[in-house]
C-alpha cells in the first residue's frame, strides 16, 4: 500500500503559499514586528517592507504606488470599491452596473445597496459567460455612478472585454472597478491601458498568504473609506498593517506577473491534455465557459445524468481536491448563479465539476485525474435514473 | 461534513439496481431540484420481500436511499409506511440540516411505491399523514420546483 496520493485541481479555490513566499514573511513575525507607525528603528524596518510592497503591487498593474491601498482580501476590496465609490457619488447618481456571474462579495454588496435605495443593472453574459459591450453601453444612464465587472469568472474561467467596456466607462466619465482576483498571474494587466479606475486583487490565488488583498484606486477617484479608525494607508484604511501578509503579497504578486507568458504556456498545456482527455473519454458532457478564451488553468464541465457533490465525494476518495457548481454543496438549494447565467439547464449545472491547474501539477496529476474520473463517472452514471446506458437523448444543450 | 455511516452507505450503497417485475415504483425528486430517487419493491403476502433503488443526486440521497431500502426489507406494508424520514436519517447517524431533504425524499419515495403497489392491487391508497410533520426539521429546506 502505498501513500495515498493528492491531487489538487483549485487553485481558483486558493492556491499554496509558494516557499520563497513564505521565507520572505517568516521575519516579520517575530523579528522586524515593529508597528510601522511608530518611530523607533524597527517599526522603520517595517515601513521600508510596506513600501517594498506597494511598489511590487504597482508595477504587477502598471500603477503608481500611491494608487496601491492594502486591505483584508478580495471581499473587502469590492465591498470598498462599491460602498466607498456608490456612498461617496450619491448625490450625483445611485445606479450601479454590475453583471449577473460576480463573485458574490460583488452582488452581495449590490443588494445591500439596493436596500438602501440604490438602483442597480445587472447585465446578463452569452452562453459562454461573455458581457456584451453593446448591453453596457445601454444600460448607461445619466444616473450611473459606477461600473463593476470582473476580469475573469472564478468559475467558468471566461476572460471579459475588460478594456473595451472600461473605454466605454471612460467616455461617460464614470468610475469603473475591476475584480481581477482571478485574473492576476493570468492576463498581463496595464490599468492606464485598460481604462481601469478601481482594481480587486487578493494574494492567496497568486500562491501568497490569505488575509491580505490589495485595491487599487486611480488618483482622484471621488471614494468613501469603509474601515474607519486609525491614520493607515494615508487616512484611507483604518488598522494596523499586516505586515508579514504585505510582503508577501508583494513578493508573490512579482513572481506570479514575471513571466506571465511562460506560466500560461505551461499551465495551459496541462490543463488542455487534461480536457482533451476527458473529452475523448467521457461521452454525454459539456464544457462551460469559451473554449478558447478563458483562463489557463480552468476547466468547468458538466456531466449528464449525474450530480456534482457525489462526485466530488469520489474524486476525494481517490486524492483529487475539485469543486462543482452543484447546489448541494453551496449551502443553498440553488445551483451556480454563474452556470445559470450563461444558460445552462439547471440539471446540468448540477452536473458540473471545476478542476483549476496551478503551479504545482505536473504531467502524472493529469494522467492520474485521467485514470479516475471516467470510473467515477460511470460508477455514479450506473445508480441514476437519468442514465440510458450512453444512447443519445440526453439533455438539450444549446 | 457526513457521518461515517452516511460516507459508508454512499462508498457501499446497497441495493442499488431495478426489479424487473416490481410491484410498486415511487419516482420522486425533480432533476432541477438536483435529486431524483427511484424505489422499487417487491412484495409477497404483504411483506417487502426485496428493495431497490437507482438515485441521482448528492451523497446525502444516496446514502438515503441505501438506507431507506435497507430499513424496508421484510417490513410489512404497514410498518414501512410508517419509516420516517428521521428515522432514516438517525440511522444514518445523522445529516447536515441542508440535507435533511434528501430523507423526505426516502420516505416519499417508499410511500409512493407502496401506494403504486396497492392502486395495482385495485386497494384504496394509503394517504400522507400531516404534510407539516417534517416542519420539526426547522432547517430543512423543501425544493420549491
Amino acid at each position: 500500500m502505498g501513500e495515498k496520493r493528492t491531487v489538487y485541481m483549485d487553485h481558483s479555490a486558493t492556491t499554496y503559499v509558494r516557499k520563497d513566499v513564505l521565507d520572505a514573511m517568516i521575519p516579520y513575525f517575530a523579528e522586524r514586528f515593529g508597528n510601522p507607525s511608530s518611530i523607533y528603528h524597527i517599526a522603520r524596518d517595517s515601513k521600508q517592507a510596506i513600501d517594498t510592497a506597494r511598489e511590487q503591487v504597482a508595477a504587477a498593474l502598471g500603477a503608481e504606488s500611491d494608487e496601491i491601498y492594502f486591505t483584508s482580501g478580495g471581499s473587502e476590496s469590492d465591498n470598498w470599491a462599491i460602498k466607498g465609490i456608490a456612498y461617496a457619488n450619491r448625490k450625483t447618481g445611485n445606479h450601479i452596473i454590475t453583471t449577473k456571474i460576480e463573485h458574490h462579495a460583488v452582488l452581495r454588496t449590490c443588494e445591500c445597496l439596493e436596500k438602501e435605495g440604490f438602483a442597480v443593472t445587472y447585465l446578463p453574459v452569452d452562453n459562454y459567460g461573455f458581457v456584451n459591450p453593446a448591453d453596457l453601453e445601454n444600460a448607461i444612464t445619466e444616473r450611473t455612478i459606477l461600473i463593476s465587472i470582473m476580469y475573469a469568472n472564478n468559475e467558468v474561467g471566461t476572460i471579459e472585454p475588460v478594456a473595451v467596456l472600461g473605454a466605454i466607462a471612460r467616455k461617460h466619465e464614470i468610475p469603473f472597478h475591476t475584480d481581477a482576483v482571478q485574473a492576476i498571474g493570468n492576463i498581463k494587466i496595464d490599468v492606464n491601458a485598460q481604462n481601469i479606475d478601481l482594481l480587486s486583487l487578493s494574494a492567496h490565488k497568486f500562491y501568497g498568504p490569505k488575509g491580505i488583498g490589495a485595491l487599487y484606486i486611480r488618483k482622484g477617484t471621488k471614494i468613501e473609506n469603509l474601515i474607519h479608525g486609525g491614520g493607515q494607508e494615508r487616512r484611507r484604511r483604518a488598522g494596523t498593517e499586516n505586515i508579514a501578509g504585505i510582503v508577501g503579497l508583494g513578493k508573490a504578486i512579482e513572481i506570479a506577473t514575471g513571466d506571465i507568458e511562460g506560466h500560461n504556456n505551461r499551465i495551459g498545456a496541462l490543463r488542455d491534455r487534461l480536457l482533451t482527455g476527458i473529452l475523448e473519454t467521457i461521452p454525454n458532457v459539456h464544457l462551460n465557459g469559451h473554449p478558447e478564451n478563458r483562463l489557463p488553468g480552468n476547466i468547468n464541465i458538466s456531466f449528464e445524468f449525474i450530480e456534482g457533490e457525489s462526485m466530488l465525494l469520489w474524486l476525494d476518495e481517490e486524492g483529487i481536491c475539485a469543486s462543482t457548481g452543484s447546489a448541494c454543496t453551496s449551502g443553498s438549494l440553488e445551483p451556480s448563479h454563474v452556470l445559470m447565467a450563461t444558460g445552462l439547464p439547471v440539471e446540468m449545472s448540477h452536473g458540473s465539476l471545476r478542476l483549476t491547474l496551478g503551479d504545482a501539477n505536473t504531467d502524472a496529476d493529469v494522467d492520474f485525474v485521467l485514470s479516475v474520473l471516467p470510473k467515477v463517472v460511470s460508477r455514479l452514471r450506473e445508480m441514476s435514473p437519468l442514465y440510458n446506458g450512453g444512447k443519445k437523448g440526453g439533455y438539450n444543450v444549446q | 461534513m457526513y457521518s461515517d455511516k452516511v460516507m459508508d452507505h454512499f462508498r457501499n450503497p446497497r441495493n442499488v439496481g431495478e426489479i424487473e417485475n416490481a410491484d410498486g415504483i415511487g419516482n420522486v425528486g425533480n432533476p432541477t431540484c438536483g435529486d431524483i430517487m427511484n424505489i422499487y419493491l417487491k412484495i409477497e403476502n404483504n411483506v417487502i420481500t426485496d428493495a431497490k433503488f437507482k438515485t441521482f443526486g448528492c451523497g446525502a440521497a444516496i446514502a438515503s436511499s441505501s438506507m431507506a431500502t435497507e430499513m424496508v426489507r421484510d417490513k410489512t406494508l404497514e410498518e414501512a409506511w410508517d419509516l420516517s424520514n428521521k428515522a432514516v436519517a438517525e440511522a444514518l447517524g445523522g445529516l447536515p440540516p441542508i440535507k435533511m431533504h434528501c430523507s423526505v425524499l426516502a420516505e416519499e419515495g417508499i410511500h409512493m411505491a407502496i401506494n403504486d403497489y396497492r392502486k395495482r392491487q385495485g386497494l384504496s391508497l394509503w394517504e400522507e399523514k400531516d404534510p407539516c410533520s417534517h416542519a420539526e426539521e426547522g432547517e430543512s429546506q423543501t425544493c420549491q420546483h
